[in-house]
């Protein structure tokens, strides 16, 4: 078995297709996940006992468990409930709910650091709660948290080829429908790796680059 | 339900047999990584960064495909299922494992070392009686959140035919397509497991904890 460039030329157009829908995935799934995140985070700075732990409950029920049977759950359930939507849509709302969970917890942390005096001052200057956190605490707590929200993107863009299981052409299962027809599995999955690691590679350096940006500027 | 029950319980057996190898395979991995990176020969030190990089800057699903068929073109056997998804979840935590291995040695204060060459003490007792007791409290709750992500990323398995929770579901779920009852207790057996797992980490962070202000 020796490894064959033809093929791999011969096949890239096809995988780079995947690739496309892979980054739709990540980024698609991640703006869920900002969104949900935050609201995750404010219910649970939310003065309600049963409010707060019935979020800590499905945060920590998210975490504690595998995206892909929460993926299997969603893709064969919701049809039952009369839910029909395209296979990417379920992949991308599962990647976005599962990293919820992570960002309300980056937030949470943000949203800690920030001083109380910042809350009490803002009052005495008649703001209303919902004025205070989105022009006075928000603008603060955000820079902080880019780096642990670039490490989450990251992280799901590696969790995107999950989303094969559930028949969403991305780059995976491409390449394994490659394999199963031409039984030649080395290339296909050795180019899906190598592309993964050169994405990932390009992104970490581009967070580190983001990161150094916003030290300097404070 | 009372008959999908059973057979979840005997995935959720491999699911904990399939976690504990790559637990075991991890810790080697990422101490020998660590080992290599802080040797300061460069030599090592590449070869080590290599594998972190290639086993964090890949998926762990495209890593364990790749063992299982595009591996055993290459290699003289096949390995089976198992031992491949051991193999694979193991070297993949172990690369996470590293970095956190590596950060807690490094907050270390350098004095402690100085101290201990000053002393006169080999290197091996100033690393597991100097550095690493006082390394370890550090490392305890990042490793508890590895061994949990290790424990969800075990579900991957079922996928190269590991007789394990997943790979049960699938098949009842194929057999009686109760699709919310079968997919449900297994999202709840995979949580039961994640909170056991949890609570024997805490119990660690605290035996570990004990002996630093307590007794040197």
């Amino acid at each position: 078995m020796t490894w064959n460039w033809t093929l791999v030329w011969h096949i890239l157009p096809m995988i780079l297709r995947g690739t496309v829908i892979t980054v739709e995935a990540t980024v698609l799934g991640m703006l869920l996940a900002l969104l949900l995140g935050l609201i995750w985070a404010g219910l649970l700075f939310l003065p309600n006992r049963f409010i707060f732990w019935l979020v800590r409950l499905i945060i920590e029920f998210i975490r504690d468990t595998p995206l892909l049977i929460q993926l299997f759950f969603c893709y064969y359930v919701l049809p039952e409930i009369g839910v029909t939507i395209p296979a990417l849509v379920t992949g991308i709302t599962v990647l976005g709910i599962n990293y919820s969970a992570y960002t309300a917890e980056v937030y949470r942390a943000g949203l800690q650091n920030i001083p109380v005096g910042q809350w009490n001052a803002a009052k005495a200057l008649n703001f209303t709660p919902w004025q205070t956190f989105i022009r006075i605490i928000v603008p603060q707590a955000l820079p902080p948290i880019v780096p642990a929200m670039g490490n989450n993107l990251i992280a799901m863009f590696k969790d995107t080829p999950l989303l094969s299981t559930i028949t969403v052409m991305e780059m995976l299962n491409r390449a394994m429908i490659i394999g199963d027809k031409s039984f030649h599995y080395l290339e296909p999955l050795t180019l899906v790796g190598v592309l993964f690691l050169l994405m990932s590679l390009l992104a970490s350096g581009l967070i580190g680059i983001t990161q150094r940006k916003l030290l300097v500027r404070r | 339900m009372l008959h999908i029950l059973p057979t979840l319980l005997r995935g959720a057996v491999v699911t904990g047999e399939v976690t504990l190898g790559a637990i075991v395979v991890a810790s080697v991995s990422s101490s020998c990584a660590v080992a290599m990176r802080l040797s300061g020969l460069s030599a090592l030190d590449w070869p080590a960064r290599v594998y972190i990089e290639v086993f964090r800057g890949t998926s762990a699903l495209i890593q364990l495909f790749w063992a299982f068929y595009a591996l055993p073109l290459v290699l003289p056997f096949r390995p089976t299922p198992m031992t491949a998804a051991i193999a694979v979840l193991g070297l993949n935590g172990g690369a996470y494992g590293a970095e956190i291995l590596r950060g807690a040695i490094l907050a270390v204060p350098k004095g402690q070392q100085d101290a201990a060459i000053a002393l006169n003490f080999s290197p091996a007792t100033r690393m597991f009686r100097i550095i690493l007791p006082q390394a370890l409290p550090l490392i305890i709750p990042p490793l508890a959140n590895l061994f949990i992500d290790m424990l969800k990323n075990s579900a991957l398995a079922g996928l190269v035919q590991v007789t394990d929770i997943t790979f049960q579901s699938q098949i009842l779920q194929e057999s009686t397509l109760r699709n919310a009852e079968v997919y449900g207790l297994a999202l709840i057996i995979y949580f039961a497991m994640a909170l056991i797992l949890a609570g024997v980490m805490r119990f660690l962070e605290r035996c570990f904890k004990f002996p630093l202000g307590a007794r040197v």
